[in-house]
């Protein structure tokens, strides 16, 4: 056990610079060819929120206080969630000519997608910032806590995007099914609704969402000055080492017949 | 008479005494009587009693191509026309009876001097090989190694298909195939195997699986060592990267550090000649463009065990003696080899142990010369077989 971990480290150490070069490659590819280039991380939650706030602000305007916060909290959050799990799972299918070809450790490639993902993610955070000054936000000391949501959250994307990863490889259907899946979590994750217009009798089934957990939690600590609520945390943490220790197992288990099935 | 207006014609054929072979050319030329090559007229030719119709060509020259098993008399006849006398010319051609004897001698010299030269050859190349020292440990480990593939006659990728089939127990016993099948051997640091084989024999399998590309289904494979494996040139190249970009990106991928490669880049640089080329994206490139760019990456490490599919050589010829020279620069002492090739004259100058495989089966491993000769004497006898089974219509 110790000399796996110790083999997998050393073996992450000699590779870390293949993660860097990977990060770098799926930045530059996603906004390849556009004028604006890696501005768009920017522009694109700007220009969402903006539209969101236009149409929803009428309806839920005036039960949430500051909604271009709260949308945008719940938003960039999300799309964290859903770009760096749905990049995860093709990253070995797109880059089969390369894992035909060359011994790579292969978890390079999903981690990779998941650490870009993550860097637009810290862009756009940008977009919060600037709202946050514009809507005369005040920055609470809570702030801070943040990290443990969102580093609960890595964890929870590495961890699905793994299981979904190798699920994929052998079966393309995941690809669309995880598709769907993101369609209705976006509506069942309160984004631009607020928790509150839910029946009593469903809440629970939206409490067992673990993105209503890193949302509810962050929202917590940007826009109400406290510390996240314990229960959540908790709950969010035992879905995202749960899905990182099934993600890892199944990643290894399988991982040899990614070659075969690519 | 109406002869008297006619031109007189000559007919030319060589009168061969003897021929050492069976099959020979005559040729015939008519002339008219100035020396002039009369054209489109018809000749017979007469071969041991056998008539041939020819027609003469723009020279006047007519061609046969005939086959004697004995001394033939070959008479040639023109016949004539209304502007034109006719004639004939008679000649002669035998074979000459081949000295069994001379030619025995002659194969016995040649052959002798042929199994000097080779022996020489051996000498040499067994000299070259003393330069090299093998060590005891042992570098390349393979043990009992399989590899087998799925040959499913239908892919089951889809999750319906997959559960439908599942239940109506569809699902057939795949059929597999076996590229490699139970191979063991060992080879030293310091050691240079050549593997050889015909086509499918498993050479290529066996390489992926000593690189890590790879895992065995059964076996074990254990390499002590550095790796560079020199199989894939490029492989993983972002075509919207510079070429700057991509020496980093592809020395990422080959498991190489960040500031090994920016100490080694100028060197990568100036190796793959492409000079300001090296700024703008590799979309642009040319195919020998990318193969020098590729070669030049891959080729950075002193690796401690180089796996070779063929020996590399890329780019145009200059540009290939400098790859095949660095290539042997990285064969330097000590280094373990591992090379794949169809040409078995560069395994023997290249390794000293080979392994022989055929369908997935280790036929032979051992000494490069024992192993190479019981190749090409097999690769020969199945040529022979096969050439024997074809049907010439």
């Amino acid at each position: 056990m110790f000399g796996q971990i110790h083999g997998f480290l050393n073996n992450f150490y000699k590779y870390r610079f293949l993660l860097l070069e990977l990060i770098k490659k799926d930045i530059k590819a996603k906004y390849k060819d556009s004028v604006l280039g890696l501005l768009w991380s920017f522009f694109n939650p700007l220009l969402q929120m903006i539209v969101l706030t236009i149409v929803f602000s009428t309806f839920f305007g005036h039960r949430i206080p500051n909604y271009p916060v709260y949308l945008l909290t719940g938003r960039l959050v999300f799309d964290f969630f859903a770009n760096g799990t749905r990049g995860s799972m093709s990253s070995i299918r797109s880059n089969a000519s390369i894992i035909k070809k060359i011994y790579v450790p292969k978890y390079m490639f999903s981690l990779g997608v998941v650490a870009s993902e993550f860097v637009n993610f810290l862009i756009s955070l940008v977009v919060l910032v600037m709202v946050m000054i514009a809507t005369r936000a005040p920055f609470y000391i809570s702030l801070v806590y943040t990290i443990i949501p969102i580093f609960l959250l890595i964890i929870l994307i590495i961890g699905v995007g793994l299981i979904l990863t190798t699920l994929t490889t052998f079966f393309t259907d995941i690809l669309y099914l995880w598709g769907v899946m993101i369609t209705m979590l976006t509506y069942l994750t309160p984004i631009f609704y607020p928790i509150s217009i839910i029946p009593d009798k469903y809440i629970f089934f939206f409490k067992l969402n673990p993105i209503f957990a890193v949302v509810y939690t962050c929202r917590q600590c940007i826009m109400y000055n406290s510390f996240p609520n314990i229960h959540y945390i908790l709950y969010l943490a035992a879905w995202a080492f749960a899905s990182l220790i099934i993600g890892v197992y199944i990643f290894y288990k399988y991982q040899d017949q990614f070659i075969l099935n690519v | 008479m109406a002869d008297n207006n006619k031109l007189k014609t000559y007919l030319f054929g060589h009168d061969v005494r003897k021929l050492k072979n069976e099959k020979a050319i005559y040729n015939v030329i008519l002339v008219d009587e100035n020396g002039n090559p009369l054209k489109d007229e018809d000749i017979i030719l007469n071969v041991d009693t056998v008539d041939y119709k020819r027609k003469t060509k723009a020279d006047g020259f007519s061609t046969l191509n005939i086959n004697l098993s004995f001394p033939s008399d070959i008479v040639v006849k023109y016949e004539g026309n209304d502007r034109y006398l006719p004639s004939s010319t008679e000649n002669t051609i035998s074979i000459d009876e081949p000295d069994v004897k001379e030619i025995e001698r002659k194969k016995r010299i040649k052959a002798e001097q042929e199994a000097k030269i080779e022996a020489d050859k051996r000498k040499k190349r067994e000299e070259h090989r003393k330069k090299f020292p093998v060590s005891d440990e042992v570098a390349i480990n393979v043990d009992h190694v399989s590899m087998e593939f799925d040959l499913a006659k239908e892919k089951v990728d889809n999750i319906k298909e997959y559960v439908i089939k599942k239940i109506k127990r569809e699902i057939k016993p795949k059929t597999k195939f076996r590229a490699l099948d139970d191979v063991t051997f060992k080879i030293n640091k310091g050691e240079r195997l050549g593997v050889v084989g015909f086509n499918g024999a498993g050479k290529s399998t066996l390489l992926k699986i000593l690189s890590g590309v790879m895992k065995p289904t059964r076996g074990n494979v254990s390499v002590d060592g550095k790796v560079a494996p020199l199989l894939e040139l490029g492989a993983g190249f972002d075509y919207n990267f510079t070429g700057q970009e991509n020496i980093f990106l592809n020395g990422a991928i080959l498991g190489y550090r960040k500031e090994f490669l920016e100490e080694k880049y100028d060197e990568i640089v100036e190796f793959s000649e492409l000079g300001e080329f090296i700024e703008i994206p590799v979309k642009n490139y040319s195919s020998g463009m990318k193969a020098k760019l590729g070669f030049s990456v891959a080729t950075i490490v002193q690796p401690e065990i180089l796996i070779l599919d063929e020996v590399l050589s890329v780019g145009d010829i200059k540009f290939q003696e400098k790859s095949r020279k660095k290539i042997e620069s990285l064969m330097s002492e000590g280094v373990t080899v591992i090379l794949v090739s169809h040409n078995t004259n560069t395994i023997r100058s290249i390794c000293n142990k080979a392994v022989w495989l055929d369908h997935g089966k280790l036929v032979e491993f051992g000494d490069v010369e024992d192993v190479c000769d019981h190749y090409v004497a097999s690769a020969k006898n199945a040529s022979k077989a096969q050439l024997k089974n074809l049907k010439l219509n």
